[in-house]
């Protein structure tokens, strides 16, 4: 089978099939005299653009350096973490305690603060999605080009507002304005663990409830941004076949709008749950610290990773207890990590459908 | 089913630009009328507006009447959903939903219209995809995504979805433009078909098409650039090829034009 191969080249189709280390070799056969010029001049000069190559080596490297960089941390991180992890007394992923003051008996673990952290950036995205959606759908498809793109400048400047003003805001404003909301949702639903009354005076505000609030005005503008950006996209042939076959408005929407920009939205709610997840200032600020544990409702206090982390900045000056809190922080990286591999996977499996 | 359209002095515009001026004809039903004329002269424009498509372009305004077996489509008390419900549009580039299969993809206009039962849905799904000669290709890949046809096949597939509804009128927009000689053949053929249960307005290029595929044809023309375009006579097919009554038409199809 593979004889005849070889001996084509030297036919004729030389040019278009033999790479360099082939025409290198062909020259020597006398028959095809004219060929060997044309078979030397034209692979060379497609290859070696020096823009190309140039761009290439450029993408390569960067792409190469942020991996590196990635590892880098995550190695840092680790190389810290595992000898407090050594003198850690208790389970490090299922205690809910935390005591890192005395150096010689240090019993920390992160269930607590995982739990804080998962449920008020979940909170926050149940609260973002829908409103996200809304404004998103409200922009690209039924306001007024007028008032569509002061409405979006609006929406993208909220993501400028530093997370310190929104701690203030939360803790200051918003804290006292929901606090008679939570009160009657404790009396009218506590019987539902997540409504249930807390482990911190609601009279503060400072609660899970208030913090996944502001969080969700946090995550509203990325949300946003990205979902408009893709239901912008969809394709024009679409929609006109859509009102051609005398859909509403709305069915335009749903049969078109929606399936095409679905994965765009979904990874954009991940995005946003991944700054969720890893906002520290303003969740520094809102939640009231509380020495009994989580106990699964909206109106407990707390600490996420980073606001404990945040926290306990004066600690950081023995390198044991500072490992406590940087393997806690690993925890956060690998959990924003596995939150944006999923956005990820999403998205690929969209590119599949066009 | 078929209805026959009567469109008097219809004026179109995009914003401020006058698009097409001083339209009238009328389609008898079970009848194929083909538009042609050059480009730009405003065949889409004119195909658009039977449909109420037209005002879906930013600024784009009416003026004149469509009538539909003597009702006007543009009176203020009717619905262009509802218009476009019985009026079939099938576009230049094939355009199928590419998140639904096949099958949703043919019966997306019931569905919206309102018809849920599964049966009568496939029952639908297979009378329309056999009038559209799509049938034996796609009958055992009914749940695949539609986009995954050939650029004819999609085609096909976006007439079996206009058909699905048993519209009274069938619009087309340069159909074949994007297909290949014989995909071509298979959709003048289906359109010689369809004509026995359909009124159908097909814009074509294709000069050949327009004599082998319609009974009347309407030439469209431009006096000058930025002028409107105009509908310069309308007539017998066989008339206008043989012996047109304005030199502009001779000139055009006898491929004198410009
Ligand atoms: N959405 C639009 N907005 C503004 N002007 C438009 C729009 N669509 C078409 N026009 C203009 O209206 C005129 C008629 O366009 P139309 O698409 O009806 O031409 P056509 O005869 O279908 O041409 P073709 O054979 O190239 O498809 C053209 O001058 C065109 O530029
Ligand atoms: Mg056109």
């Amino acid at each position: 089978m593979s004889d005849p191969v070889v001996v084509k080249p030297p036919g004729g189709t030389g040019p278009a099939g033999a790479p360099r280390g082939a025409a290198a070799n062909t020259p020597a056969p006398p028959p095809e005299a004219p060929i060997p010029p044309q078979t030397e001049v034209e692979p060379k000069s497609p290859h070696v653009r020096p823009g190309d190559r140039i761009f290439k080596g450029l993408a390569t490297g960067s792409g190469v350096f942020i991996v590196a960089l990635i590892g880098a941390i995550g190695v840092f991180l680790l190389v810290q973490a595992i000898p407090s992890l050594a003198l850690d007394n208790v389970n490090f992923l299922f205690s809910r305690e935390w005591s890192t003051g005395d150096v010689g008996n240090m019993r920390f673990g992160i269930l607590d603060l995982f739990l804080v952290t998962v449920v008020s950036a979940a909170f926050a995205l149940i609260i973002a999605m829908p409103i996200a959606l809304g404004i998103a759908l409200f922009l690209t498809q039924y306001a007024p080009r007028r008032l569509a793109r002061p409405f979006a400048y609006v929406i993208d400047l909220l993501a400028a507002v530093p997370s310190i003003i929104f701690g203030l805001w939360g803790l200051f404003v918003l804290g006292p304005v929901l606090t008679p909301i939570g009160e009657w949702l404790i009396s009218s639903l506590g019987f539902i663990p997540l409504f249930a009354k807390g482990n911190v005076s609601i009279a503060l505000g400072g609660t899970i409830f208030t913090a996944g609030i502001v969080l969700a005005v946090m995550i509203l503008p990325i949300i946003t941004a990205v979902s408009r950006e893709v239901f912008d996209r969809t394709p024009g042939p679409h929609v006109e076949g859509a009102i051609a076959l005398g859909a509403t408005k709305w069915e335009v929407v749903r049969t078109t709008v929606l399936p095409f920009g679905k994965a765009g939205y979904v990874s954009a709610s991940m995005l946003g749950l991944g700054r969720a997840l890893g906002e520290t200032i303003a969740l520094t600020i809102i939640l009231s610290a509380t020495g009994s544990s989580f106990g699964w409702s909206l109106f407990d206090g707390g600490a996420t990773f980073a606001s404990k982390i945040a926290l306990a900045a004066p600690e950081f000056n023995d390198p044991r207890s500072a490992g406590a809190y940087i393997a806690a922080g690993l925890v956060l990286f690998v959990l924003t990590f596995v939150v944006n591999a999923i956005a990820r996977s999403i998205v690929a499996g969209r590119k599949e459908y066009e | 089913m078929a209805k026959r359209i009567d469109v008097k002095d219809l004026n179109l515009f995009y914003g401020k630009f006058h698009a097409v001026q001083q339209v009238s004809l009328s389609v008898p039903p079970r009848n194929v009328t083909a538009f042609i004329g050059p480009s730009g002269c405003g065949k889409s424009t004119v195909l658009r507006s039977l449909n109420r498509m037209h005002e879906v372009a930013p600024g784009a305004r009416v003026e004149g009447t469509v009538q539909l077996d003597g009702e006007d489509i543009y009176a203020s008390t009717v619905d262009p959903v509802q218009v476009r419900r019985t009026i079939g549009m099938v576009f230049q580039r094939p355009n199928p939903f590419p998140t639904m299969s096949i099958r949703d993809n043919v019966v997306a206009g019931l569905k919206l219209a309102g018809v849920k039962n599964k049966k009568q849905l496939d029952e639908v799904a297979e009378r329309s995809l056999r009038g559209a000669n799509l049938w034996n290709e796609v009958k055992d890949r009914m749940d695949r995504p539609g986009g995954g046809l050939s650029g004819g096949q999609q085609q096909r597939l976006c007439i079996a979805r206009a058909i699905a509804v048993q519209p009274d009128v069938l619009l087309m927009d340069e159909p074949c433009s994007a297909l290949d000689p014989i995909s071509t053949l298979a959709i003048e053929d289906l359109i010689t078909e369809l004509k026995k249960d359909y009124t159908i307005v097909i814009v074509t290029h294709n000069m050949q098409q327009a004599a082998r595929v319609s009974d009347q044809t309407a030439f469209f023309n431009l006096l000058g650039v930025g002028q409107p375009g105009q509908l310069i006579e309308v007539d017998d097919t066989e008339k206008i090829f043989s012996n047109p009554t304005q030199k502009a038409t001779e000139d055009y199809i006898s491929g004198r034009f410009g």
